[in-house]
């Protein structure tokens, strides 16, 4: 894709680096005139000033209903914007809003031109969430390690038990209480921080 | 058999119905499993409603309206069988502001043309000595808060297009933004005017009930297609909302209300600043005047939550006011057909309740049967006949 080919892309998200992922992908794709804002103060005039064809906004962000400012007649708007919304492929814009981006573009761009780009940013951040989930769970995982060692040493003192025997006591309790054995853990910690 | 629903709002104390409704159990009692999404922008509860992500949602009445018309976005025709309110907006200046309004003001502070025509005089004064125009700040183009502002700001001879700049801004940055100069003042619902007020860096200026006697907020609203293949769910999930209304009105109530709303999964925000809200009885000025108004927010009491047509119209009337759609007669008829009093009717089993005069403060009484000769008695407009 030749540089003039390449319509200019504004990336307005406050996480840098689900911002980076995406960028690096339209980069990758040839896209490669890429403007990131993560700052939302004064977002409308910023805008104006870069004048891009395509803005991607990441839906947890407030500054989605900014945007709709850019559909009004006024005479701030340079041009004006539509949000991308094709209604032949009803598919696509159910696909973005689950992914949790949508997408604005400048009237007259087609929508050939769009949709790889939305394709894209769809499946980056899908890419994202799942990054996010599996470090979310890996934090947990960690969280609730920690929790069970100290109920562990709370069971070995308490009860003159082995480490090893204080982890089994912990489980059987887990699997006859149908819990998990990180909330006895928690509830040791818990009844001993009461008992204290 | 219990129904799944999903419905969207966001954290405002006009979504009261909807929250208590569920957290009080009265949907679980009509059978109703209901999951709320909390969300962020009224672009997202609007988006996931229209796609079906949402059953319903708390939603700015003229979002409903601009849903159903394809203005400015997709057409999704849309059912509005229950208000989640009437009023409960104000409009909150800066210290500065303030001041200079004050300084100029010929009349009752409370009055609102007394303030509309301190605005012009201020909006002169600074004209004349090259200062920056007045920014105001508003949640979204189809709002209540967009139409309150100009409708205000117009009867003193301010042209809202002209003379100042209206931004949106979303409501959780309206504080912050009122602090750092970015506004010079904002039209939102509750708690953010009381939260600029106990923070010091607003006055609120006027309930909305100066402006507009009854105004019609939020709506439960519901695609149009779905409410015509579940009647028997939307009547359910109206009795839900009627009981969760009566029951937030009373005011031996207000508390536990408070308390529901406060919950950091719902509003997230303090339980007395929710409850001075549903009682009208607000803080309106960083030295801690009071001031009471029985209008300030209506949930359920005088039959607020029936769905009224004419106020449909009225808000269409705005959007051609200020040039978002040209006049259209078979637009308004099909604006006034989003407000659906036959569903509310059919949920509360009793008939024809009253309908809400809008009773704004200045222009002729509004008439749905002739917005073209309404609108040509307004001399700022962008409409032309």
């Amino acid at each position: 894709m030749s540089a003039e080919s390449s319509p200019k892309i504004v990336i307005v998200d406050e996480s840098p680096i689900r911002a980076a992922i995406l960028e690096e992908g339209l980069r990758e794709a040839g896209y490669t005139d890429v403007v990131h804002i993560s700052e939302m103060q004064s977002l409308l005039s910023r805008i104006y000033a870069l004048d891009p064809e395509i803005i991607v906004i990441d839906l947890e962000n407030p500054s989605r209903d900014v945007l709709e400012q850019m559909f009004q007649v006024s005479r701030a708007v340079r041009r004006p914007i539509a949000m991308f919304v094709d209604q032949s492929d009803a598919a696509s814009i159910q696909a973005s809003v689950e992914a949790g981006v949508s997408a604005y573009i400048v009237d007259g761009l087609k929508k050939e031109r769009m949709k790889p780009i939305l394709d894209l940013c769809v499946s980056r951040f899908k890419a994202f969430a799942k990054l996010q989930d599996e470090l979310d769970r890996t934090k947990h995982a960690l969280e609730e390690r920690k929790v069970i060692d100290r109920a562990k040493g709370i069971l070995m003192k308490v009860k003159g038990l082995t480490e090893e025997e204080a982890y089994v006591l912990m489980r059987s309790t887990a699997m006859r209480e149908k819990k998990k054995i990180g909330e006895i853990a928690q509830s040791i910690l818990t009844a001993s921080e009461l008992l204290k | 058999m219990t129904t799944p629903l999903r419905i969207g709002f966001i954290p405002l104390v006009d979504a009261a119905a909807l929250i208590v409704a569920v957290d009080k159990g009265f949907a679980a009692t009509e059978g109703l499993d209901i999951t709320l999404v909390r969300e962020v922008s009224w672009s997202n509860v609007r988006d996931k409603l229209n796609i079906g992500l949402f059953d319903a949602a708390h939603l700015l009445a003229p979002v409903a309206i601009a849903s159903h018309l394809g203005l400015g976005h997709v057409k999704v025709p849309i059912a509005a069988p229950f208000n989640l309110g009437l009023n409960g907006n104000a409009i909150t200046v800066s210290p500065a502001l303030h001041a200079a309004l004050m300084a100029e003001i010929d009349g009752d502070r409370f009055d609102p043309m007394a303030t509309s025509q301190a605005l012009a005089r201020v909006v002169a004064k600074r004209r004349k000595s090259g200062a920056e125009p007045l920014t105001f700040g508003m949640t979204f183009p189809f709002s209540t808060h967009n139409y309150q502002l100009r409708f205000w700001m117009a009867a003193g001879g301010v042209d809202p297009d002209e003379d100042v700049q209206l931004v949106v801004l979303p409501p959780p940055y309206m504080v912050d933004s009122l602090a750092n100069g970015q506004v010079d003042a904002f039209c939102v619902g509750a708690p953010w005017n009381s939260i600029a007020v106990d923070l010091g860096v607003g006055h609120i200026l006027h309930f909305v009930s100066d402006i507009l006697l009854s105004a019609v907020e939020k709506v439960l609203a519901v695609r149009e297609s779905w409410s015509e293949k579940h009647p028997d769910v939307v009547v359910a999930l109206v009795r839900a909302h009627l009981r969760a209304a009566d029951f937030i009105e009373q005011p031996e109530n207000r508390p536990e209300v408070a308390r529901m709303l406060a919950q950091p999964e719902r509003l997230g925000v303090d339980a007395s600043v929710i409850q001075r809200t549903l009682d009208g009885r607000l803080k309106i000025s960083p030295d801690g005047t009071m001031r009471e108004s029985n209008r300030y927010l209506l949930v359920g009491r005088e039959a607020a939550a029936r769905p009224d047509p004419g106020q449909a119209a009225w808000l269409y009337a705005q959007m051609v006011r200020w040039g978002q759609t040209p006049y259209r007669p078979e637009a308004l008829k099909a604006a006034m057909a989003v407000f659906r009093p036959d569903l509310y009717d059919a949920a509360s089993g009793h008939p024809a309740g009253p309908s809400h005069a809008i009773g704004a403060f200045a222009g002729p009484p509004f008439d749905p049967a002739d917005v073209p000769g309404h609108l040509a008695a307004f001399k700022i407009r962008r409409w032309k006949p």
